[in-house]
């Protein structure tokens, strides 16, 4: 028997299989596609949708196109007056794009240096090790809303533990309105958001830098480095892709909370994020359409920072190389 | 010096250890004073009652809304593990055009605001009759617990030995046969650990929640905290509160030190290979 026409026939039945392969592929896939079109993808072209509307909350269905009137709106009352309306000259909006990015920036700024400093620690090897890395995973397992109001009665003006202790220490005077003050409330925001996501990233970086060869920080302990010159000579550039890409995960986080400022600091014009100005305008005070447009642009600002991202980390990343 | 340092490292251990656990041990200690006794920061109890506990459970509909953070969290695991693994196996070991383009897509759902498709949801959900309902909020919650699941689990069939597939293919084995029969039995780890991220995800979710459902009866755990009030604006029950939340976190805490390792690696899976 030749050989020939046994691999034909191999061939043929391959080439089968694998377009049985690939249709069972796409029966696999359809279920999982099929529910995140239908809660993602379909929700959001709706959302998009109602931003160019008048919908309104009691009657969804009662709605015209209006164009962008919603982004930007110029009326000319008879007076002769112009009147200019819209969410790009809302000023309650600007206020809140702008208390997300302070919030973003200064919340993932913190849990990186932080995390960083607690995964270095956890990477030492001492006696009771696990101890300390089972206590960091608890402010991680902890619900948002329940560290809010854990938090939220720490912080308390009158009976919060918090003033009580930095009274007696003498550092401060009067007991500080933590939570209702314009100055701290966002202090007291990323104070319980550092607390609850630096774990999360401590946790991350410490996988990195479990992945490093042991032999490389010896080579350096060898030639002579000293333990600060191995983590930026050495430690650093090794895990910077690593902490990159949670940096990356945690800021796409940051961009989008709700939950934790809308339970910690209700009605505060300075911590209201992005999130919170759509969902109020959407539901609570009958601006469905207003609210759709805001939760448009967040997820444009968002969608404009993960791409912007990506590129200039792959750049950096291959640069680095 | 050697000792001047190993004592600063202590300082700097007990200090990360502290921070981290002294806000759930002063809640715990909270629940358990009573009368005026709440309004005294004191570090310990000192006559602990479970006064908060029974107030809280007996008291408006926290028991039916613990039932309710369980049914829609379990259902939420269990359907997302199941279109995860077969969609994980497809990702993972079958060549097709787009399949890249698919799993980026996928990831990138993971990153979206979800407020950003609230208003569609909403409308969504009236139009089925979903208002209000436990069903509603297990759908919506698939948008964040699917991607996840899709991706961890697609990464570690990726990384399980080839020769045990091939060999069930020489044998005739259809797709659905590997998967439940040969991937199934292997994936036990992965779907532990996605399943408990899964769990965690929806037992804390707060934005669908608080806007699919409108009454007492039909909140989960989370909202009804946040909801939580006294008689007056200015009479905030601390006590009940602080009774609630431990009573929801603990078993979480516990989940967590127990399956720690697991989720830990969990973690890293999905946030370093995306």
């Amino acid at each position: 028997m030749s050989a020939q026409p046994a691999g034909a026939a191999n061939r043929r039945q391959g080439s089968r299989l694998t377009r049985q392969r690939v249709r069972s592929a796409w029966l696999f896939l359809a279920p999982m596609l099929l529910v995140l079109a239908a809660a993602a993808g379909w929700p959001l072209a709706r959302t998009v949708y109602f931003s160019f509307t008048d919908a309104s909350l009691s009657d969804l269905d009662a709605r015209q196109w209006v164009g962008l009137a919603n982004y930007v709106s110029v009326l000319r009352m008879p007076s002769g007056r112009v009147i200019y309306d819209g969410l790009l000259l809302d000023p309650a909006w600007w206020g809140a794009v702008w208390n997300t990015l302070r919030f973003a920036v200064v919340s993932v700024t913190c849990e990186t240096i932080l995390g960083m400093v607690v995964a270095l620690v956890l990477n030492a090897e001492f006696p009771g090790r696990g101890i300390v890395r089972a206590a960091i995973l608890i402010p991680w397992a902890i619900p948002t809303i329940v560290s809010a109001k854990m938090w939220q009665w720490m912080l308390n003006d009158q009976f919060g533990i918090i003033n009580v202790v930095l009274i007696n220490l003498g550092l401060i005077d009067t007991k500080i309105a933590w939570i209702a003050s314009a100055d701290t409330a966002m202090m007291a925001v990323l104070i319980v958001d550092i607390w609850k996501t630096t774990p999360f990233m401590a946790l991350l970086i410490l996988a990195a830098l479990q992945m490093l060869p042991r032999e490389i920080i010896e080579v350096a302990r060898l030639d002579g480095a000293n333990p600060w010159q191995i983590f930026w000579r050495v430690t650093l550039p090794l895990i910077r892709p690593a902490v990159m890409v949670a940096v990356i995960f945690r800021a796409l986080d940051a961009l989008r909370i709700f939950d934790l400022i809308y339970v910690l600091t209700p009605n505060n014009a300075h911590t209201k994020s992005m999130s919170v100005f759509a969902r109020e305008n959407l539901f609570e005070f009958d601006k469905f359409a207003y609210g759709s447009a805001a939760s448009t642009l967040l997820f444009l600002i968002l969608a404009l920072l993960t791409i912007l991202t990506i590129r200039i980390g792959r750049i950096s990343l291959e640069g680095g190389r | 010096m050697w000792l001047l340092k190993r004592t600063a490292f202590y300082l700097l251990v007990g200090a990360i250890v502290l921070i981290a656990v002294f806000p759930f041990y002063y809640a715990i200690v909270t629940s358990l004073k009573s009368g005026t006794e709440l309004f005294q920061a004191g570090p310990w109890p000192k006559e602990p009652s479970l006064d908060n506990y029974r107030n809280v459970l007996a008291e408006g509909a926290f028991l039916r809304n613990l039932l309710n953070s369980l049914i829609v969290s379990g259902a939420v695991v269990a359907l997302s593990l199941f279109l995860g693994v077969t969609a994980a196996y497809a990702l993972a070991r079958i060549r097709f055009r787009g399949r890249s383009a698919l799993l980026f897509a996928i990831l990138s759902v993971s990153m979206f605001p979800q407020v950003a498709v609230l208003a569609g949801l909403f409308e969504l959900v009236r139009l089925f009759g979903l208002y209000n309902s436990l069903v509603a909020l297990i759908f919506s919650y698939m948008i964040f617990t699917l991607p996840f699941t899709v991706w961890v689990l697609t990464a570690f069939v990726r990384d399980l030995p080839v020769e045990v597939e091939e060999a069930a293919i020489l044998d005739g084995a259809t797709p659905w046969i590997i998967i439940t029969r040969i991937f199934l039995p292997l994936m036990w780890p992965a779907l532990a650990t996605t399943g408990l991220l899964a769990f965690i995800g929806a037992w804390n979710e707060f934005l669908f929640a608080l806007t699919f459902t409108s009454n007492d009866a039909r909140r989960t755990v989370p909202v009804a905290i946040a909801l939580l009030s006294g008689n007056s604006q200015f009479e905030i029950p601390w006590g009940n509160i602080m009774a609630a939340s431990v009573i929801v976190t603990v078993p979480l805490v516990v989940l967590v030190l127990i399956f720690q390792r697991k989720i830990v690696s969990g973690l890293t899976a999905g946030g370093v290979k995306g």
